[in-house]
């Protein structure tokens, strides 16, 4: 299979490389936008900030690229986020994929919570393939300031101040806030999950 | 539930793990990449890798361990020790580490911390502090891993580095580290509710009680410890089962 890894203006994106090799996949990383296009299927990862990395994309005609793709897409942490309609980080309108907005955590009002969220959290109410032999409540590694908001998409939800979504479906366009490569065997399974069970 | 953390810290020098660690059911206990893939096994939440290598080939030597460590990995890791430049973290995150940690370079530089987050988001900045209670009662910050007294009071400088961008504290007392006493519950406590982003303890951690108090009298969000699980005192197993039981949240 012909898997390809976004690379883009965003962190840890080797580490998903590492992590597919892990579980037997060689995936290529490439900002190409032929060899994205031709692909069986893409992986959209990244940590980092939203407008500028919505603004490396458009430089490079990614955005078009990406909204238009057929074939399975696995976006992660911010790649999950760009597929959103807008990120109040910095105020940016992303991809439109998802219709589920991208709000702060500290917009919430509670003045207690630590922000960014980082560490293990559990995902529940799981649907799709995606989550096949993920058991309820599984735990995934999280490192985020900003969430979707619940809505038509949501696949997987978790509690952080507020219930949102920490998975996303749409058509062939599936998104993780959590990072599947750094969630131990939990991650691998839904990363192996989507390249043999996602078409 | 977002669960507390434990993270055991690797001492690397050279590209190998320090101390005389003693484990029976690996085959290289001086092999950083197979020990922390045993605790990554056994529940470790994250590792630190702390490099104590002074030479001029340490930064070589260094990515080339972190590379390794993320193929290998599959849990989230920081590396720390001496890291002073962009450029320094640039090859550590290019190489897989998630995090890195940075202590004097950004004490005697603070901007360094602003460069960081701006560079690379405030997710994988994690300011490390020494810290040391002196006898007038005060928490001062030590640099140069503990040999060098500063005049700056503990929260003070965790507070204008998180206001530059640290995303994570990892604080130590030098006052508890190595006596397996309990960690620093006053300062944790207090930098815990004083500052926005998650707070990890480190120094001190000798019984499994101890992690329950630093969680909960302390507020951590994570506890750190090397020696009691290098020499097998407490296993991570063992250790979140009991936590568990003490209803504090961690991931089993």
């Amino acid at each position: 299979m012909n898997l390809v890894v976004i690379k883009y203006n965003a962190g840890n994106i080797q580490s998903v490389r590492y992590a597919l090799e892990r579980i037997g996949a060689e995936a290529l990383v490439t900002d190409d936008i032929e060899a994205i296009q031709s692909a069986d299927k893409v992986i959209f990862p990244g940590v980092g900030e939203a407008s500028s990395a919505m603004g490396y994309l458009k430089e490079r005609k990614l955005d078009a690229v990406i909204r238009n793709l057929k074939q399975p897409v696995l976006g992660i942490c911010l790649g999950m986020q760009l597929m959103c309609k807008y990120s109040e980080e910095n105020n940016t309108d992303c991809l439109g994929i998802f219709d589920e907005e991208v709000k702060w955590f500290k917009g919430l009002g509670d003045a207690t919570v630590k922000v960014p969220q980082i560490g293990w959290n559990n995902i529940y109410d799981l649907q799709t393939p995606l989550f096949t032999q993920v058991p309820q409540n599984s735990y995934c590694y999280f490192v985020h300031g900003y969430y979707a908001a619940l809505g038509k998409h949501t696949i997987a939800t978790t509690d952080y101040v507020q219930p949102y979504s920490s998975a996303l479906h749409k058509d062939n366009f599936y998104g993780t806030q959590f990072h599947p490569e750094k969630s131990a065997a939990v991650g691998e399974q839904i990363l192996k999950n989507f390249i043999t069970l996602i078409h | 539930m977002l669960t507390k953390r434990i993270i055991p810290c690797l001492d690397i020098k050279d590209g190998r793990t320090v101390k005389g660690i003693n484990f029976e059911n690996i085959r290289d206990a001086g092999d950083p990449v197979e020990l922390g893939a045993l605790y990554a096994q056994q529940g470790a939440d994250e590792l630190v890798f702390l490099d104590i290598t002074a030479t001029n080939e340490k930064r070589k030597t260094l990515s080339e361990l972190v590379n390794r460590i993320s193929h290998h990995i599959n849990i989230p890791f920081t590396v720390g020790g001496g890291i002073g430049s962009v450029e320094d973290v640039q090859v550590l995150l290019q190489n897989g580490a998630d995090k890195i940690s940075v202590n004097t370079a950004a004490f005697k530089k603070p901007a360094l911390v602003h460069d960081l987050a701006r560079e690379f988001g405030s997710q994988c900045v994690v300011l490390a502090i020494d810290t040391k209670q002196e006898a007038d009662g005060e928490w001062y910050v030590y640099l140069n891993g503990g040999r060098v007294k500063t005049g700056t009071r503990c929260l003070d400088w965790a507070r204008q580095a998180v206001d530059l961008g640290a995303g994570e504290i990892l604080l130590t007392s030098m006052n508890h580290d190595g006596t397996k006493q309990g960690f620093a519950l006053d300062i944790t406590g207090t930098l815990a509710t004083e500052l926005p982003v998650p707070v990890i303890a480190s120094g001190g951690g000798g019984t499994m009680p101890h992690f329950v108090e630093v969680f909960n009298k302390g507020k951590a969000d994570a506890a750190l410890a090397a020696s009691i699980f290098h020499f097998k005192e407490i296993a991570i197993p063992d250790l979140k089962t009991y936590l568990h039981q003490q209803n504090i949240v961690v991931r089993i």
